[in-house]
């Protein structure tokens, strides 16, 4: 038999089904898989007693007969945004030292409630701003693949502990979050599938807030069957955020038929960037020939206003940021350094509990929407992202689903890119223009570098079309045949 | 960007940089806001600025306390309270 920690959702939900194994089988098995992971340093906090508490519970119910959803007795990892009762929650930041939340963010409690398995919190980029999880106060993850440089590489990000733990298999799956990009770029970097949802899908409460109309969640798996059975789990209406969409689920899983025949997938020519590798243009083509196999047409599209998708995204995400990180005061929570005087106080505290990139943001931020400059800069990227969603809106009159690649790159070395804030941010040139207009989007792990690391292609389709974008990608993954595997998986002892 | 700019935005947004740090990150800012610079190529003359990515009104609800009520439990993430009070430096003499 393989080792539980190789199984998917769908095959541990069988399983445990079956009686094969329990769920405290898999999540002790996980447990022993994240103590020997630790040189990854994809979790901030582990949480062993309550995971082996919530696998016996879910093993209980199951004796039962009354598994609550394809989620029960799953182990998985939360990226450390999520507030989690009684348990700390960090956000990667300095600022939020020892901050316990008194409550549970509505997709981890819709997971719980799902009988899913907390196994602990992951590691990311400081508030979620980052592409490589270098800005962590918590320290880089490093990515379960890496070659024979001994240069260690990033997990991409935001989401990069969650993405490293379901590539090292140190979770069977994890819960990211992407407001640029930060679900779907780690994947594309750690080879697994990373799906961002339409905005409005999952409820953003008490998520740590980043950038609040671009944040949702999103289920990072091993295959794209795992992230519809796990979406199912973490999605639907919450009257406590108020821009959740109030409609029905549809059954993700069951959309997933291997058939798109007929199916129109457009191809837009804009997704290409200066110095993008040859290798990346190349899978892409691959990708057209697949589904075209597969017996959808591919349609050539045009979206001309791409590559302003991404300096649009540096002043919305940052005008909001600079507001929502104003609650960091040490006032209430977290981190307190003492000044004399109570603006000394907040200065202090924000200047050393900020790290150099969240600091950077908040400025661009306060600087865009700072009198005289609003008009030029706040307003100017509004009616940029009004133009960026027409030209979507108008592409899916044409097309079904969209298809390019995730990433302008593989995965770099930890260290490169540091000393260029805006070579970082263009990691995210691909990502960026689905989340401004809200659309879902998912990274299908598509092919290798030719120096052996992992490369994504991305599908985005129209606002609560989920179905058609699983359906989609299923066939896009099962033509790829991505069987590779990770070098630190064959360390493993 | 200069580093007047830079020391009243970091005001505005009450972060202390130390002095040291003021040329490099006036440098960066410049660079990030230059790199922004190429929106302006854009027409937005008669675009109206998003205010809502998706279509759907505003939800509204009664102005009640629905929630609350356990200031102990709260007060439990405070760097330093008095009672059911946060404390912070004194403001006025």
């Amino acid at each position: 038999m393989s080792r539980l920690t190789d199984l998917t959702i769908a095959q541990a939900r069988d399983g445990l089904d079956r009686g094969d194994y329990t769920s405290v089988d898999l999540t002790a098995a996980h447990i022993a898989a994240m103590a020997a992971g630790r040189d990854l340093n994809a979790f901030v906090t582990e949480t062993p007693d309550i995971a082996l508490a919530r696998a016996a519970e879910s093993d209980e119910r199951r004796a039962n007969g009354a598994a609550k959803s394809g989620m029960d007795g799953i182990p998985i990892g939360l990226k450390d945004l999520y507030c989690t009762e009684g348990v700390l929650t960090t956000a990667g930041s300095h600022i939020l030292d020892g901050f316990i939340p008194p409550y549970e963010s509505t997709v981890t409690r819709n997971l719980q409630d799902g009988g899913a398995v907390m196994l602990g919190k992951t590691n990311m980029d400081e508030f979620a701003m980052g592409s490589a999880n270098v800005t962590s106060y918590y320290e880089p993850v490093k990515n379960p693949w890496s070659l024979d440089d001994g240069k260690d590489r990033v997990p991409g990000g935001s989401s990069g502990g969650s993405a490293a733990s379901v590539a090292g298999h140190l979770a069977m799956a994890a819960a990211g979050s992407d407001t640029g990009g930060s679900i779907r770029q780690p994947a594309s970097f750690t080879g697994i599938v990373g799906m961002k949802p339409t905005y409005g899908r999952c409820s953003r409460w008490g998520m740590v807030a980043f950038a609040s109309s671009l944040d949702q969640a999103g289920p990072m798996t091993r295959t794209v069957r795992d992230a519809a059975i796990m979406l199912q789990s973490m999605a639907g209406y919450d009257k406590k955020d108020s821009t959740s969409v109030e409609r029905d689920l549809p059954d993700f899983e069951a959309a997933i038929t291997g058939n798109i025949k007929g199916l129109r997938v457009g191809i837009p020519i804009e997704y290409r960037m200066e110095g993008m590798p040859y290798e990346i243009e190349d899978l892409w083509h691959r990708g057209v020939d697949w589904i075209r196999e597969a017996g959808a047409e591919p349609v050539e599209v045009s979206l001309p206003h791409t590559k302003y998708a991404l300096p649009t995204y540096y002043i919305v995400a940052p005008a909001e940021a600079s507001s929502n990180l104003a609650r960091y005061d040490g006032v209430r929570y977290g981190l307190r350094v003492d000044g004399g005087d109570l603006n000394e106080m907040y200065a202090n505290t924000r200047g050393e509990g900020f790290g150099d990139e969240v600091q950077r943001r908040v400025l661009s931020g306060t600087y865009v929407l700072s009198a005289g400059y609003y008009d030029a800069y706040y307003v100017k990227a509004m009616k940029l992202r009004t133009l960026i969603l027409q030209e979507f809106q108008k592409t899916f009159e044409k097309v079904d689903v969209l298809l390019t690649p995730t990433a302008p790159s593989a995965a770099f070395a930890i260290g490169e890119k540091m000393d260029d804030p805006v070579a970082m941010y263009l990691n995210d040139v691909f990502t960026v223009p689905a989340s401004l207009a809200g659309l879902p989007g998912i990274s299908v792990p598509s092919g290798l570098s030719e120096e052996g690391l992992p490369l994504g292609l991305q599908m985005i389709t129209k606002p609560f079309d989920e179905e058609t974008l699983f359906r989609a990608a299923e066939v896009l993954e099962t033509a790829a045949e991505f069987k590779a595997q990770p070098s630190y998986l064959r360390g493993r002892s | 960007m200069d580093k007047a700019t830079v020391k009243n935005i970091a005001n505005l947004a009450r972060i202390n940089v130390p002095e040291e740090k003021m040329d490099s990150l006036a440098s960066e800012l410049t660079n990030i806001f230059g790199w922004i610079e190429q929106l302006n190529e854009v027409d937005t003359d008669n675009v109206k600025p998003m205010t809502s990515v998706t279509e759907m009104e505003a939800p509204q609800r009664a102005d009640e306390v629905n929630d609350g009520g356990y200031a102990d439990r709260v007060l439990k993430n405070a760097p330093d309270h008095e009672g059911a009070f946060y404390t912070v430096p004194k403001v006025v003499d």
